[in-house]
């Protein structure tokens, strides 16, 4: 059944409340999950505060002070800190999305922000998810160019209005945003492949250079793997570069039943 | 099944036994149904109005009446549909168990042809004054 209770082994405990930064005149509360494999303790929030008069604007910032100033043992993965390598994925203040493009005003909670690793993924360590079935589920969709026509001498040609059908598909950086939002992903995610490869299949379908059109749709042709998107669109709220899944899986959707009909 | 075998590598998990190589036929009957029966249920809700405040007999011979009866055969068996297709997807969503799961997708059907039957036996039973 679908979960409605995390398992005895991942219910929350409130954590340690570190010290407020001494002479700090502007300061906001930061929530965050902590879990630590080594020592078999059930996760916990810890409560940090940020002096944001020596802190950036961003969430990341805030992660990287506290990790500088406070606490060395918090973990997380960041990378680029400027939204094009998806690694500082979290959930803040309820809703996904990336550390290093969010700013601690933008989160709900005024003074306060909580701050979870993805939701309904294994998790590593404190913020950091286990993406390996995320990345699997992207392998399956096969995401290169498939032909069977000889590769031409130069380079497979595309008009500008084929290469305008990508725009919108492939600036997804595989975050795990969309896909860890989606509660049809949380209860099927085993069989469902969920928004973010869905989005880069559709990517790899419309793309007019590819001859496997039809093989790839075969390959998605599921109750599973591609029908229990239910067009919730958490996925096209939750992407940090304004892209639209639901949309291309609806387009999916469309593909499959205009080769029927 | 889906072997969970923590051996097994994570593609060869997620391409699991492969695409059913279905679920079209399922998804494009639920939005055919769905526009059958927005225009049923409009001709059934006119019906239903038509009738408030007569008689027990007047209603009878209004449904009595073929185009009236073949309307609500044709809700009766839309509907009945729907719900089933609807409430399969229901099942798959949040039932994981799979012998559990395959229990209520069959249940699933055999309720929506019980109240689809019972339904049109009515409907027919007027209609022909039995």
């Amino acid at each position: 059944m679908a979960e409605f209770n995390l398992p005895q082994n991942s219910r929350l405990t409130e954590g340690k409340a570190w010290p407020k930064p001494a002479g700090a005149s502007k300061v906001t509360e930061f929530k965050i999950y902590r879990w630590d494999p080594d020592t078999g303790a059930n996760p916990r929030t810890d409560t940090y505060y940020v002096d944001r008069e020596d802190c950036g604007p961003m969430v990341l910032d805030a992660l990287i002070w506290i990790k500088n100033k406070v606490d060395p043992t918090l973990t997380f993965r960041r990378s680029c800190r400027e939204g094009i390598c998806g690694s500082c994925a979290m959930n803040m203040d309820g809703k996904n999305g990336l550390a290093c493009t969010t700013g601690i005003d933008e989160c709900g909670g005024k003074d306060k922000v909580a701050i979870y690793p993805l939701p309904h993924m294994p998790v590593v360590k404190d913020l950091v998810p286990d993406l390996t079935r995320f990345y699997a589920q992207h392998a399956s969709i096969e995401p290169w160019l498939k032909t069977t026509t000889p590769a031409p001498e130069k380079e497979w040609s595309q008009g500008r209005e084929d290469r305008e059908k990508l725009d919108g598909l492939y600036e997804c950086i595989l975050c795990a945003c969309c896909s860890t939002s989606c509660p049809s992903y949380w209860w099927n995610g085993d069989r469902y492949l969920g928004p973010a490869a869905l989005l880069q299949a559709y990517r790899w379908l419309i793309d007019s250079r590819d001859e496997a059109t039809g093989e790839r749709l075969d390959n998605l042709e599921d109750p599973f793997r591609l029908y229990r998107c239910h067009t919730i669109m958490n996925c096209a709220n939750a992407c940090p570069k304004g892209l639209n899944p639901a949309k291309a899986i609806a387009e999916v959707k469309k593909m499959m039943v205009a080769r029927q009909l | 099944m889906l072997s969970h075998s923590s051996m097994r590598t994570p593609l060869g998990r997620v391409r699991g036994l492969g695409s059913a190589k279905s679920g079209t036929g399922h998804f494009w009957l639920q939005r055919v149904t769905a526009v059958a029966n927005l225009v049923l249920a409009i001709g059934f809700l006119c019906v239903v109005l038509s009738l408030i405040g007569k008689p027990h007999a007047a209603a009878l011979a209004t449904l009595a009446k073929p185009q009236v009866a073949i309307l609500m055969l044709l809700f009766v068996v839309s509907g009945a549909v729907h719900m089933r297709i609807g409430m399969q997807v229901i099942i798959e969503d949040y039932v994981h168990h799979e012998v559990a799961k395959i229990v209520a997708v069959m249940a699933n059907t055999f309720f929506a042809i019980a109240v689809g039957a019972a339904c049109a036996f009515a409907l027919l039973k007027i209609s022909f004054g039995g």
